[in-house]
C-alpha cells in the first residue's frame, strides 16, 4: 500500500468525526448565528429567515446580555487569581524540603479536580445553605453574622468563586510544581551564600523561572473559566435576581429553554470573541514580559 | 527562623489546607449515612448518631439512580474506547508517517483549540436531531469519538518511537496496519493507559452536553440525573449526599488507582509544542 493512502486512512476516522461533529457545526452555527432560528423554525424548515446581524445587534442592546456578561468578567479577573495563587502557594509549600508525606498531601490536595462538578455542586449548595449549612454555623461561632449566600446578590458569586477555586487550583498546583521542580537546586544554593532572604529567592530565582509556566497555566485558566456554567445551573439556577447567569447560562436558556437557536448562536460567538480577545492580550502582554527579563 | 519552626510552619500550613480542601467530601460521606432529617439539625452534627443506609435504598429503589449510573458506565466506557481508536491512529499518523499536508492538517486541528466547545453545540444539536440521535446514547458518544488533545496527546508520546523500528519492519515487508498493531502499540501500552483514564474521567464528568443531548429520563448520565434530582429534592440533604457520593466514588477510586498515569498525562498535556 502506498504509505501516503496509508497515512490518511490511519487518519481518517479522527479527523471524520472532528470534522463532521466539530468543525463542521462551527461554521454552521456561524450561519445559524445569521438567521431567526426559533421554535417555529424547529417545527417547519420553511419559517426560516436570513437576518443578518440583527440577533448580535439585539443582544448588544439587550441588558441582560451585558449582566451575563459582566457576571461572566467578573468571575475570571476575580476567581482566575484567587485559583493561580492558591495553586502556586500549595506548589510552593509542596515543594519546601521540610514538607513531609507529600505524595499524601498532593494527592489530597489534588482530589477535587477529579470529581464530578454537578455532585460537588450539590454539595456545595448544602454547606453554604443560610440555614443550616456548616459554613454559616462556623462564621456565627466567629462571631460574624450568617450569610445569606445563596439569597443575596451580593454573596452568590463569590460563593460559586470560592467553589470554582476548591474545585479546580489542583491542576495548576500539579503545574506549576513540576515547574518548581525543575529550577535547579545551585541557583538557590549560591543565593543563599550572598545572604539573600527568602523573599528575595523567590522574587529573583523562582518568579521569573516560573514566569512561562504561569502565563501558560493562567490563559488556559482563563478560557476554562469562561466557561462558567454548571456551577450557577446546580447551586444557583442563576440566581438570585439573576446575578449569577453567566453567558453561557443565557446561551442554553435562550438556545435550549426558549429554543431561539439563533440568538443563542450569536451569544456563543461573541462568548468566543471575548475569551479570544482576552487570551490573545494576555499573550502579548506576557511576551513583551518575557523578552524584558 | 530557625529551621525547626520553619518546618512546623510548613508542615502546618500543609495539614490545614487538606483540611480545608477534604472537608467537603469528608462531609458528603457522612451526611448520606445520616437518617433523614439529622442533616438539617443545627447545630450539624460531623458523625451520623445511627449511620443508615436508607438514603443509598431511596436513591436506588425509587430515585432511579441504577439506571443512571448504568447510563453513566455504558457511555463513558463506550467514549473510552472508540476515542482510544481513534485518536491512537491519528496521534501516531501524525508522529511518524510522513504524508503531504501533514503539518498543515496538524496546525489546523491545534487551531480549533481556541474555539470553546459550546460554539458547536446548537448546530450540533440540530444535525443530531435531524439524524434521529437525540436522546439516545450515540448522541453523547459520538461526538466525543476523537479529540485533539487526545491526537495530541499519543503524538508527543509517539514521536519517541525509533524510526529504525518502524523501518525494520517495513523493509521485512510488513504492512502499515500490521506494522502498528504488532510494533506500536505493544510500546505505546503507558500512554494508553494514560489517555483511556483521562478520556473516562472527562466522559464521566461531563454535563453541559449530556443535560442538551439526553433529552429523556431513561437515557440521563449521573451528573444529569443528580442535577434534576437536586432541583426536586432541594431539602433533602441526606439524600443528595448519597447521589454525590455514588456519582464521585468511581472517579475517585479509578483516580487513585491509576494516579502515575494521570498525572503524566495532566502534565505531558500542559507542555504544548
Amino acid at each position: 500500500m502506498n504509505r501516503n493512502a496509508a497515512a490518511w486512512l490511519f487518519l481518517a476516522p479522527a479527523l471524520l468525526v472532528l470534522g463532521v461533529f466539530f468543525l463542521l457545526p462551527v461554521l454552521a452555527g456561524l450561519g445559524l448565528s445569521l438567521t431567526d432560528y426559533d421554535l417555529y423554525a424547529l417545527a417547519d424548515f420553511r419559517n426560516l429567515r436570513f437576518v443578518g446581524l440583527a440577533n448580535y445587534w439585539d443582544l448588544l442592546h439587550r441588558p441582560l446580555f451585558w449582566a451575563a456578561l459582566g457576571h461572566t468578567l467578573y468571575f475570571v479577573i476575580v476567581g482566575v487569581p484567587l485559583s493561580m495563587l492558591a495553586s502556586l502557594g500549595t506548589a510552593l509549600l509542596l515543594n519546601a524540603s521540610a514538607a513531609r508525606f507529600k505524595p499524601f498531601f498532593r494527592t489530597a490536595l489534588f482530589a477535587p479536580v477529579v470529581t464530578t462538578v454537578v455532585a460537588v455542586a450539590v454539595i456545595w449548595r448544602y454547606l453554604f445553605n443560610t440555614q443550616f449549612g456548616v459554613v454559616n454555623f462556623v462564621l456565627t461561632h466567629l462571631g460574624i453574622p450568617p450569610i445569606d449566600w445563596l439569597g443575596d446578590p451580593h454573596w452568590a458569586m463569590p460563593m460559586i468563586m470560592l467553589f470554582a477555586v476548591w474545585k479546580n487550583f489542583g491542576y495548576n498546583m500539579i503545574i506549576l510544581l513540576a515547574g518548581l521542580q525543575a529550577i535547579p537546586t545551585d541557583l538557590y544554593e549560591a543565593a543563599r551564600i550572598d545572604g539573600a532572604s527568602a523573599w528575595r529567592q523567590f522574587r529573583h530565582i523562582t518568579l521569573p523561572a516560573l514566569t512561562p509556566i504561569l502565563l501558560m497555566v493562567g490563559i488556559l485558566t482563563v478560557s476554562g473559566y469562561f466557561q462558567l456554567f454548571a456551577e450557577p445551573y446546580v447551586i444557583t439556577e442563576g440566581g438570585p435576581l439573576q446575578s449569577t447567569v453567566s453567558v453561557l447560562y443565557l446561551m442554553y436558556d435562550q438556545g435550549f429553554k426558549w429554543w431561539n437557536m439563533g440568538t443563542a448562536s450569536a451569544v456563543a460567538f461573541l462568548l468566543f470573541l471575548v475569551m479570544f480577545a482576552a487570551t490573545a492580550l494576555m499573550w502579548r502582554f506576557g511576551e513583551g514580559r518575557e523578552n524584558l527579563a | 527562623m530557625k529551621p525547626r519552626v520553619h518546618a512546623w510552619l510548613v508542615n502546618g500550613a500543609l495539614v490545614a489546607c487538606t483540611a480545608l480542601v477534604l472537608f467537603p467530601l469528608f462531609w458528603m460521606l457522612s451526611v448520606s449515612f445520616m437518617q433523614p432529617g439529622e442533616a438539617n439539625n443545627l447545630p450539624p452534627p460531623m458523625l451520623p448518631l445511627h449511620p443508615t443506609l436508607a438514603n443509598y435504598r431511596e436513591l436506588f429503589a425509587h430515585a432511579g439512580m441504577g439506571r443512571y449510573f448504568a447510563n453513566s458506565l455504558i457511555i463513558s466506557t463506550s467514549i473510552t474506547l472508540l476515542s482510544l481508536a481513534c485518536n491512537t491512529l491519528a496521534g501516531y499518523a501524525f508522529a511518524k508517517l510522513r504524508f503531504a499536508g501533514r503539518e498543515k492538517t496538524f496546525g489546523v486541528l491545534i487551531g480549533a483549540l481556541v474555539i470553546p466547545a459550546q460554539v458547536a453545540m446548537l448546530p450540533l444539536f440540530l444535525l443530531l436531531k435531524y439524524a434521529g440521535l437525540i436522546n439516545s446514547y450515540w448522541a453523547v458518544i459520538l461526538p466525543a469519538m476523537a479529540s485533539v488533545f487526545g491526537i495530541f496527546l499519543v503524538r508527543q508520546y509517539a514521536r519517541g518511537i525509533p524510526g529504525e523500528l518502524l523501518e525494520a519492519a517495513r523493509v521485512d515487508g510488513a504492512g502499515e496496519l500490521r506494522i502498528f498493531i504488532q510494533v506500536v502499540l505493544p510500546l505505546m501500552k503507558p500512554i494508553l493507559v494514560t489517555l483511556a483514564v483521562f478520556t473516562f474521567l472527562v466522559a464521566w464528568n461531563d454535563f453541559m452536553w449530556p443535560l442538551i443531548a439526553l433529552t429523556g429520563q431513561q437515557h440521563y448520565t449521573l451528573p444529569v440525573g443528580l442535577a434534576s434530582l437536586s432541583r426536586e429534592h432541594v431539602q433533602d440533604s441526606g439524600l443528595m449526599m448519597a447521589g454525590a457520593v455514588v456519582t464521585v466514588i468511581p472517579v475517585l477510586a479509578l483516580f487513585l488507582a491509576l494516579q502515575r498515569y494521570y498525572l503524566r498525562g495532566l502534565l505531558l498535556g500542559s507542555v504544548k509544542g
